[in-house]
């Protein structure tokens, strides 16, 4: 048999995980793949829309138009800042659970709940008793109803075992048909929706962006503590990694696993807290706004790190405000930009995959100049 | 007799990030013939075989079927090549019969008709000598007969090479002799096969040649009949050297830990500990030998309350009997709750009672060598949790055999897994990684811990490494009873011995070890006594300087009437 033949049989590449990976490495390859995807962005973009196929020129443009969808005006880098922190705040409540290996799917319903509550006890109790006590009280409901969306899962699983992905997931919509079951009742008949309320709204410092950023940096900076230098956080890290080596070293993994989740629930809830007080005075079905999952996205890709998970929604949300305003200065529908968006996160994700594997061409042998 | 080759395996290297499971493996298998690839656990063989069965892809090396060179990327191109493997953990739909299982992803041409596969499958049985009805469903099934249903799907289709992975691990002796019997009927038939085991008896008995692997290495490939079962040992376990491990003589030996009528029930109801009965002494080596998965795992998770038992009772002996009180093994909150029970007295024999003192108060009347315990402690540790356990003072070490999986975490560095056993003591919320720091320093020092730094995480860290940081934290929390499961599989020689020294320092502090061992050699010379285990059960307590391999080798395998013997005794 010729050496041909075999060789031509044998697959042109295949695939074996890394034992490590040099950080530069890493980082070379995200940057390429970011890179990579504003490339095919900017082809898809140029195989859709009409308004660059007329004018090449404008891909420039296109590209620049990100940038301007966050940072354009000053209203809107507050913008991007608010909406930053609230995405930011949601992805930290999820971390802990996430640490854990706990898969709270149930973001979004845990701070739709903390915006309902919120705002329930805004419309009952607004304008009756002192805004400061009001707004307390809009506080400890929005925390105490995001921990009980939160703990409930957790407390099936601890008694009986159950999926805690479904569960939580079936929660999101438990609090959505409550949220469109309250409107029902609280909306007057002909109105479509419940207006913005005149009470329980946050105080204004400078303006109205900058208490929520503040108070989202604090729960950032008490959340990296609380993981890497608590006890609690050392117990989640443990549970997460194996339940077996928690229960040989006697952590109670179902205590940790409720107490987690009432902490990530609540969270949420203070999420659903600044969205009710903050700036919405109101809710809808869609308070949350889908941030529940995309706060999936942002503490992965983050790592589960406090810290690197700011860049992560930063990235996150830039991509989203860019997109839009791409779709408003080309005159394109709301699909495209989601489109675009959907590129540059594949080639972000897909490039974790090449971080951990390693691809042998056919004739290429690891042993030569490969990591040791 | 004209041999053919069916098979040629040609320098496979296959590596799972930086552990090499196969380095450089040439395996030859003929037509009609049995080959067995024997290895103790972890050395590479079902990885070398899940090769060929197109589960893993070889990083390096060549395939050769009938002669000519293949590649197999997936279980399809196996078969296609007449590649079938039965692996140990059954790949079966349980709502389907047997026949629907068999044909499940068979492409064959014209209509699905169960009627004619039941005929076929059951010509196919009939013609090796199978029990099965194939309209049987899967989950009515008995153990063996899924094992049929998995052997008839690999003839089905086909196979001329049947590789089967520990087909004999949950068989009855019953079962064996049979799937022995069927064995050589394809053999006869032209068939070629592997049979993966760990058993010397079986691969005396059915083999015609015998492949072994050491360390996902081939070591060498011998024709049974001019083998037996030492040499055989020999060469799965290398070299047999002179070990020359020391051995102290036990000092004052005092029973420390009393293992009484333990029962012990798997979640799957399986009667895993069957009345087990001993006593471990301070100061001594205990061994525990028996074939793997007789239940030794399950006698040490059970001591250190990580099972739920039936019954029985583990007691600790703590013979402190007018002794003073520290805090070197109690907590000051375990000293106030004795003290409240009148479980001291002073110098002068007089009651000791803490009430109305303070904290400092107390510590410095403990400290000072004033409070003596009025009796031996005995406690019983049953249906203790390992926290309530540590709660109470009694300092068990336990180096589990999943040393990744269970003794340490593995993505975490060796500062956070010292803490894995202290991390509750400090202030209170709050971490305190300083003297965890200071103890992995110390213990990278002392076991010449090979590693880039105390927060490398010790995944990274070799096996040999991750086993020193292991067993350098549970000595560093001074115990008085210290478990050890297979603490040198899979480490070289200059580890193992690392780990022995630090045995037989434990031992010479009086701590009372416990050592369970797969390597006889090394039990007869380290341990003071060996304790074997049979299916869940003690078949003997032998001492350690006087008993031989065989000896303890037959314990190991023992038949019912041992088992009778030793209750009469």
């Amino acid at each position: 048999m010729s050496k041909r033949d075999s060789e031509a049989r044998v697959p042109l590449f295949h695939l074996s995980k890394r034992a490590s990976i040099e950080p530069w490495k890493a980082w070379l390859i995200r940057v390429a793949a970011v890179a990579l995807g504003l490339i095919v962005c900017g082809l898809v973009a140029f195989l859709l829309i009409e308004k660059l196929q007329q004018k090449p020129e404008k891909i420039g443009e296109f590209y620049y138009t990100f940038i301007k969808g966050a940072f354009g005006t000053t209203r809107k880098f507050w913008r991007f800042l608010k909406n930053l922190a609230v995405l930011l705040c949601i992805s930290l409540a999820l971390t802990p659970a996430f640490r854990m290996r706990f898969w709270n799917i149930g973001g979004e319903g845990q701070t739709l709940i903390g915006v309902l509550s919120a705002i329930a006890v805004d419309f009952y109790l607004g304008g009756k008793i002192p805004e400061w006590i009001l707004l307390i009280l809009m506080l400890i409901a929005a925390l105490a109803a995001g921990a009980a969306w939160g703990v409930i899962p957790a407390l099936f699983r601890a008694k009986w075992g159950t999926n805690e992905t479904l569960f939580t997931l079936m929660m999101n919509y438990v609090a959505t048909y409550l949220v469109a079951y309250f409107l029902v009742i609280w909306v007057p008949s002909g109105s479509s929706s419940l207006g913005k309320l005149k009470n329980g709204k946050l105080p204004v410092i400078g303006n109205e962006n900058v208490l929520i950023i503040i108070v989202v940096l604090l729960v950032t900076a008490a959340l990296y503590i609380y993981l890497s230098y608590t006890k609690h956080g050392y117990e989640i890290n443990v549970v997460g990694e194996s339940v077996r080596t928690a229960r040989y070293v006697g952590i109670k993994v179902n205590r940790v696993i409720i107490r987690t989740m009432i902490l990530s629930g609540a969270l949420c809830g203070l999420a659903g807290y600044l969205i009710a007080a903050g700036s919405d005075q109101t809710v809808t079905t869609t308070s949350a706004g889908g941030q529940g999952f995309t706060g999936i996205l942002v503490a992965w890709l983050g790592k589960f790190n406090p810290l690197f998970m700011i860049l992560t929604a930063a990235l996150i949300q830039l991509l989203n405000q860019g997109a839009n305003q791409i779709s408003q200065d080309f005159g394109v529908n709301n699909a495209l930009p989601n489109v675009i968006v959907g590129i540059i996160l594949f080639f972000v994700i897909g490039c974790e995959f090449f971080i951990n594997y390693e691809v042998h061409f056919r004739g290429h042998h690891p042993e030569k100049g490969a990591v040791k | 007799m004209e041999k053919q080759l069916a098979l040629e395996m040609r320098g496979i290297t296959k590596r799972f990030g930086n552990v090499v499971a196969n380095r450089n493996v040439d395996l030859d298998l003929y037509r009609g013939e049995i080959l067995a690839v024997l290895g103790e656990n972890g050395c590479g063989k079902t990885t070398l075989m899940n090769m060929l069965a197109g589960i893993y892809f070889p990083d390096e090396g060549t395939i050769r079927i009938n002669g000519k060179e293949v590649v197999i990327q997936s279980p399809k191109d196996a078969f296609a090549h007449g590649i079938g493997m039965i692996h140990q953990h059954f790949k079966l739909v349980d709502l389907f019969t047997a026949a629907e299982n068999i044909v499940l992803g068979v492409h064959q041409e014209g209509r699905y008709n169960i009627r004619e596969i039941n005929a076929e499958v059951a010509k196919i049985a009939d013609r090796y000598g199978f029990h099965l009805d194939p309209a049987k469903k899967v989950y009515n099934m008995s153990v063996s007969e899924k094992q049929t249903v998995e052997i008839i799907k690999v003839l089905y289709r086909g196979a001329d090479i049947l590789i089967l992975d520990e087909p004999t691990a949950v068989l009855t002796p019953q079962e064996i002799t049979r799937l022995f019997s069927v064995l050589r009927r394809m053999k006869e038939d032209g068939k070629s096969i592997i049979i993966i085991t760990h058993k010397l008896n079986e691969v005396m008995e059915v083999s015609d040649r015998v492949a072994i692997l050491r360390r996902g290495e081939h070591i060498a490939t011998v024709n049974t009949k001019e083998t037996d079962e030492a040499r055989l040992t020999e060469m799965m376990v290398g070299k047999k050297v002179l070990l020359n491990i020391e051995r102290l003589n036990p000092v004052n030996p005092v029973p420390r830990l009393e293992v009484k009528g333990l029962n012990l029930y798997s979640s799957e109801g399986v009667h895993v500990l069957k009345d087990i009965t001993f006593s471990a002494n301070g100061g001594e080596i205990l061994g525990i030998a028996g074939i793997a998965g007789s239940g030794q795992r399950e006698l040490l998770e059970a001591i250190s309350g990580l099972q739920p038992l039936e019954s029985g009772s583990i007691i600790f002996n703590n013979p402190k009997k007018d002794q003073p009180v520290t805090f070197y093994h109690k907590s000051l909150k375990r000293v106030k709750e004795l003290g409240a029970q009148d479980a001291f007295h002073d110098r002068n024999m007089n009651p000791v009672s803490f009430a109305g003192m303070n904290n400092k108060a107390i510590r410095k009347w403990v400290d000072s060598g004033g409070v003596l315990f009025r009796e031996d402690e005995v406690m019983n540790l049953r249906d203790k949790t390992p926290l309530e356990i540590r709660q109470l003072g009694v300092h068990l070490s336990f180096v589990p055999e999943d040393r990744l999986g269970m003794g340490l975490v593995g993505s975490m560095g060796i500062t956070d897994n010292m803490m894995l056993r202290s991390y509750r003591k400090g202030p209170a919320g709050f971490l305190d990684r300083k003297k965890p720091k200071a103890l992995a320093e110390e213990i990278i020092g002392d076991l010449e811990v090979v590693t880039p730094g105390v927060n490398t995480p010790v995944r990274r860290l070799s096996g040999g490494n991750v086993q020193k940081v292991l067993v350098g934290r549970e000595i560093a929390y001074t115990p008085k009873v210290l478990m050890a499961a297979y603490p040198v599989r899979g480490l070289d020689i200059n580890s193992s011995y690392t780990i022995y020294n630090l045995l037989n320092k434990q031992k010479a502090r009086g701590v009372a070890v416990i050592f369970v061992g797969e390597d006889l050699d090394v039990l007869l010379e380290l341990c003071d006594r060996i304790l074997v285990m049979n299916n869940g059960a003690v078949s003997g307590i032998v001492d350690a300087r006087t008993a031989t391999k065989e000896e303890i080798g037959l314990l190991m395998t023992g038949t019912e009437r041992k088992e009778e013997d030793h209750e009469q005794a």
